[in-house]
């Protein structure tokens, strides 16, 4: 806590810096090289919005240089810092050290993704399901005639689909899912979601033909409705809410 | 399962400690599951004791008049009043009923799917099947 004068000369104590530290466990782990991944300890000093991005980068830059991780725009926009954080799939940018409410922070690479390094893990699987699933709009028209304006659609139009589109493909969803954990065939919350995204779509005519992708026994019928997926989406995406739709239109529940 | 999958496996799927009482309500509905599965093989290989006789059907029901065989039951009575009540709000999920609307989700992102109907029918199932299996024992050791 540092101290500050006021004008009238009295030793009048304010919170200018509220630094205070934490014990960083990171997982270092190299699958060329190890056998098993082993906790590295670090104490790093974190102001209130310290994110823990910055303190993994800040033991990378003073203490450890050799430290894996993925990020770019320290922003929740890129999706490319999801790891465990104490044990639950979250965006390392968009986490506050101070809303761990922890001495001790541990960050592991997130679970159901094969390991590239440290706290990287590979993307392949998720983009593949998530082409799987053809996520862009279907038409037969694709070519606007020319006294055309381009597809409109009503506000009401959108709001159907746009809490999926904010999407940034990080991966939290599929880590947290508890048929991720023992289905490495499963496609996963983070492909049933973007297919509920484009289904909804007025401007969209390939429901039929992702419908069928998905009505299959590694598909949406895995889905146990567990709802972690919803739980750690950090851009409120909710996939839950959309694969139960999907399975609303498979049942004849919706049109 | 390879080492590079870097899966949790069932360590992890059962784990119900970090997302919520939605997680332990699915842990809860798979141990029922399987419980019950478990009673209905039983129960299959002790109504087939009657072929032995009345001598054979008697004893075997004699195990359930029991103190542990009460409790077994009354276990029985929990796990499928939690599964029959979890089931119903599950299976509605399922079809879309009671999972909220699409809309722009404002920050701090509480899933809609995760509201208060089905908190409170996760609850609600938890309680009843507490109270049934009480009323049970209270039927059974009450003789």
């Amino acid at each position: 806590m540092a101290q500050v004068s006021s004008t009238v000369g009295e030793q009048v104590p304010t919170l200018l810096s509220a630094s205070k530290s934490i014990l960083l466990r990171i997982s270092k782990f190299n699958p060329e090289l190890d056998e098993s991944s082993k906790f590295m300890e670090f104490t790093v000093s974190y102001e209130k919005w310290t994110t823990v991005l910055e303190a993994i980068l800040d033991v990378k830059k003073h203490f450890d240089h050799s430290v894996a991780v993925r990020y770019s725009c320290r922003q929740a926009t890129c999706g490319s810092c999801g790891m465990l954080i104490n044990g639950k799939p979250r965006l390392a940018c968009f986490t506050k050290i101070s809303e761990l409410d922890s001495d001790v922070v541990t960050v592991e690479p997130m679970n159901n993704f094969p390991v590239i390094r440290d706290l990287t893990v590979g993307f392949e699987k998720l983009f593949d399901t998530h082409q799987k699933i053809k996520p862009y709009v279907i038409r037969d028209d694709t070519e606007l005639e020319s006294d055309q304006r381009e597809f409109l659609q009503s506000p009401k139009e959108v709001e159907q689909y746009i809490q999926f589109a904010n999407c940034i493909k990080c991966g939290l969803c599929n880590s947290a899912c508890p048929t991720m954990a023992t289905d490495s065939s499963f496609v996963g919350p983070q492909a049933l979601a973007q297919a509920y995204r484009y289904v909804a779509d007025s401007r969209d005519k390939g429901k039929d033909t992702r419908l069928n992708i998905i009505d299959e026994s590694h598909g949406i019928w895995r889905c146990h409705f567990a709802g972690s997926c919803s739980q750690v989406c950090p851009k409120g995406v909710d996939p839950a809410m959309g694969i139960q739709f999907l399975r609303g239109y498979l049942l004849g529940f919706r049109n | 399962m390879t080492k590079d999958e870097h899966r949790e496996g069932i360590k992890g799927m059962a784990n119900p400690g970090r997302y919520g009482i939605e997680r332990i309500a699915y842990l809860l509905m798979r141990l029922s599951g399987l419980g019950l599965l478990g009673y209905f093989i039983a129960h299959i290989y002790e109504t087939s004791n009657i072929l032995r006789g009345r001598m054979g059907w008697d004893d075997f029901l004699a195990m359930t008049q029991t103190t542990e065989g009460h409790i077994f039951l009354a276990l029985v009575i929990g796990m499928c009043v939690f599964h029959t009540g979890n089931g119903i709000r599950i299976m509605l999920g399922h079809g879309g009923v009671g999972v909220g609307k699409p809309a722009r989700p404002d920050y701090p992102y509480e899933p809609a799917s995760q509201n208060y109907r089905h908190k409170i029918g996760i609850y609600s199932s938890i309680v009843f099947a507490a109270v049934a299996m009480m009323y049970g024992m209270a039927v059974m050791f009450g003789e």
